[in-house]
C-alpha cells in the first residue's frame, strides 16, 4: 500500500515548509535563500494573513539536494530564530497520508 | 492538492499537541532456540534478537528524521519465556532475563517484554519457575519487562495464579525498594491478554504470531484535547464525531510509520495499536481529555460515562484509518503517567474504586497505582482477582500494575521521572479479603466463555 503510494503519488522528494510569525521584510526572501543554498527548488509557495500573523507554506523539491530533512530542518530553525518567526519542513508523506485516503 | 488548512493542522498536532508515534516495538518469535541446553538456548536468543532487531533504533530513528514525527520508543517483544525456557532443565530461569537485558541493550531499546507466562488455566513447571524467578529477574536487569497472564474469558481465573502474583508483587517492590519499587512498573498482571500488544510492560510477541513482526502504537491525547475544545458545549454526537476524526488522523501516522518501518527492515507490517497513551507532560493527559468534555475533575460523576464515549469513538475512528488495528487498543488510564490523573488523585476525587469502575470501559486496567507499601499480598491478589473478573465477565483485556510502596503511606509519592512519571500513594480497604483469596483453584469460565 505505501509503495503504491509512493510511486504514484510522491514526485522527487518533497518537502513542506512552513513559516508561523509576526509578519516583518525579507521573510520569504530569508527561507528562499536557505533553500537555495542548499540546492532544494521551490515549486509553490502560498501564504496567508492570519490576524496579525504571517503563514507561509511553501512546497519545495528537496531530489537535488546534498542536506537530509533533519539537517534542513536545523538551519531553517536557525534562520527563523533570526527572522523571530517559527520554520518548519515536513515530508510530504505525512501530510497526504494523513489527510487523504 | 493539500489545503492550506489541512498543511497548518497537521504542523500543530505535532508542534503544539503532543503528536508522536508512541513506539515501534518488532516481535520475534524465539520458539526454535529451545533446546535442553539452557546456555545454548540462550545464546540463540541473544544472536537472534541482535540479528533481527539490530538495525531496528537507526530504522527508526530515520523515520523520525525524515518524517518530523517523533518516535518515542523503539523495542522488541519475544516469546513468553517461559515457553522458550521450559525445555532447558537445568540452568537459572533469571539467566534468560539477563540475557534477553543483554540482547536489549546490544541493540539499544530502552525495554524488552516477554519475560512472562500464561497460567490462566494452569501451571506447568516452567510457568511455576519463571513466575518465581520475577522479582530477582526484574531486580536484576534494567531492561526487561514481565507480564503474567492469569484469567481468560474462556478458561476462568487461576487464583493460584492470582494470589501467586500479590506475592510477587510484594517480594519485586521489596527488591527493588531503594528504586521505590520500579521492578512493579515493569510487571503487568493480565485477563484476556493481548498477543500483539506493542505496549511495555505488558507486550510479548503471541504464539500465535508470525516469525518476525513490526506493531505500532500510537499516541495522541494532546491532539484530541486540542480537538473536544473546538466542540465546547456541542451535543454528543459532535462530540463523538470529533473524536472519531481525530482518532483518523493520528491512526493514519502510526500506519504511514509503521508500514515505513516494515518496509525498510524487510518484516511484515503487524498492527496499529490505536491506544491513547499519556505521558507526564502538561497537555498530554487522558484525564484533561475528559475534563475538557465537561468533567470538573477526573474520577467525579460522569467520567467513567466520558471515558466510554471516548474510548468507542477512538475506536470507530482508528478502524477506518488502518485495517490491521490490534492491541489494546483504547485509552491508558496509567495514575502516574497523566498529569492530569495525578492531579485528580491529589484532589481526592480519582480513587481506586473509581479506577476500577473506568478500567470497566476504557483499554486496559489498573495501571501504575501507588499503593501502602504495608498493604498485605492478600489484598493486592483480591485487587488483581477484581480486575480479572472484570475482563473474564466483559471479554476485554483488563490489567493491573500496582506499586506497594515500600515504606510509604498514603500521601507520600513515588518517583520515576522519564515516561513512567511519578504518582501519590492512593488509600486501599483496610478490610481483609485473605480467606476469599487463599481458597485456591480456579474461578470457572462465565456463561458468556461458552460461544461456539
Amino acid at each position: 500500500m505505501l509503495a503504491e503510494l509512493k510511486k504514484t503519488e510522491s514526485k522527487g522528494n518533497r518537502v513542506i515548509v512552513t513559516v508561523v510569525g509576526p509578519d516583518c521584510v525579507g521573510i520569504i526572501a530569508g527561507v528562499a535563500q536557505v533553500l537555495a543554498s542548499n540546492g532544494i527548488n521551490i515549486l509553490d509557495i502560498s501564504q496567508t494573513i492570519l490576524q496579525e500573523f504571517l503563514v507561509m507554506v511553501m512546497v519545495a523539491d528537496m531530489s537535488g539536494s546534498p542536506v537530509d530533512l533533519s539537517t534542513l530542518k536545523e538551519r531553517l530553525a536557525a534562520k527563523g530564530l533570526e527572522l523571530g518567526v517559527r520554520i518548519d519542513a515536513q515530508h510530504e508523506d505525512v501530510f497526504k497520508f494523513m489527510h487523504r485516503i | 492538492m493539500l489545503t492550506l488548512q489541512e498543511i497548518m493542522e497537521t504542523i500543530k498536532m505535532v508542534q503544539e499537541e503532543n503528536l508522536d508515534i508512541r513506539t515501534i516495538t518488532m516481535g520475534i518469535s524465539l520458539r526454535d532456540c529451545a533446546g535442553p541446553d539452557s546456555r545454548q538456548t540462550r545464546t540463540k536468543i541473544y544472536d537472534k534478537i541482535t540479528r533481527l532487531a539490530g538495525q531496528l533504533v537507526k530504522t527508526g530513528e530515520q523515520i523520525e528524521r525524515e518524517y518530523g514525527l517523533p518516535i518515542v520508543n523503539k523495542r522488541i517483544s519475544v516469546t513468553p519465556m517461559a515457553l522458550v525456557a521450559e525445555s532447558s532443565v537445568k540452568g537459572d530461569m533469571v539467566d534468560f532475563a539477563r540475557t534477553m537485558d543483554d540482547a536489549a541493550a546490544a541493540v539499544g531499546v530502552n525495554f524488552i517484554g516477554g519475560y512472562s507466562a500464561l497460567v490462566h488455566k494452569g501451571f506447568t513447571g516452567a510457568d511455576h519457575r519463571l513466575i518465581d524467578s520475577i522479582p530477582e529477574a526484574l531486580d536484576v536487569t534494567t531492561r526487561v519487562c514481565s507480564s503474567v497472564n492469569v484469567a481468560t474469558t474462556h478458561a476462568g481465573i487461576n487464583m493460584d495464579a492470582v494470589y501467586r502474583m500479590g506475592q510477587v508483587i510484594k517480594k519485586t517492590a521489596e527488591l527493588t525498594a531503594d528504586r521505590d519499587g520500579l521492578g512493579c512498573a515493569k510487571l503487568v498482571v493480565f485477563a484476556n491478554v493481548p498477543e500483539d500488544n506493542p505496549f511495555m510492560a505488558g507486550a510479548f510477541h503471541g504464539i500465535g504470531e508470525p516469525e518476525c513482526v513490526i506493531n505500532v502504537g500510537v499516541s495522541g491525547p494532546g491532539v484530541v484535547k486540542k480537538a473536544v475544545e473546538t466542540v465546547k458545549g456541542a451535543d454528543f454526537g459532535v462530540l463523538a464525531e470529533t473524536i472519531k476524526k481525530t482518532a483518523f488522523k493520528i491512526t493514519r501516522m502510526g500506519e504511514l510509520v509503521g508500514r515505513t518501518a516494515a518496509e525498510r527492515l524487510g518484516v511484515p507490517f503487524g498492527i496499529v495499536d490505536i491506544s491513547l497513551a499519556p505521558t507526564p507532560a502538561i497537555g498530554d493527559s487522558v484525564a484533561e481529555i475528559l475534563e475538557a468534555m465537561g468533567i470538573e475533575i477526573c474520577g467525579t460523576h460522569g467520567t467513567t460515562a466520558a471515558l466510554a464515549l471516548l474510548n468507542d469513538a477512538v475506536k470507530k475512528g482508528g478502524a477506518m484509518a488502518s485495517s490491521y488495528v490490534g492491541g489494546l487498543s483504547g485509552a491508558f488510564i496509567p495514575l502516574s503517567e497523566d498529569a492530569g490523573m495525578i492531579r485528580a488523585a491529589e484532589a481526592g476525587a480519582l480513587t481506586l474504586e473509581k479506577l476500577e469502575a473506568m478500567t470497566c470501559v476504557c483499554s486496559v486496567g489498573l495501571d501504575m497505582i501507588a499503593v501502602p507499601g504495608d498493604t498485605p499480598a492478600e489484598t493486592i491478589a483480591a485487587i488483581i482477582a477484581d480486575e480479572a473478573a472484570i475482563g473474564m465477565i466483559n471479554k476485554k483485556t483488563t490489567a493491573v500494575r500496582m506499586i506497594p510502596a515500600v515504606g510509604k503511606k498514603v500521601g507520600d509519592y513515588v518517583e520515576y521521572g522519564g515516561l513512567l512519571g511519578s504518582a501519590p500513594v492512593i488509600p486501599v480497604k483496610p478490610f481483609s479479603p485473605a480467606d476469599f483469596v487463599r481458597r485456591g483453584g480456579r474461578i470457572p469460565a462465565p456463561i458468556q466463555g461458552l460461544t461456539n
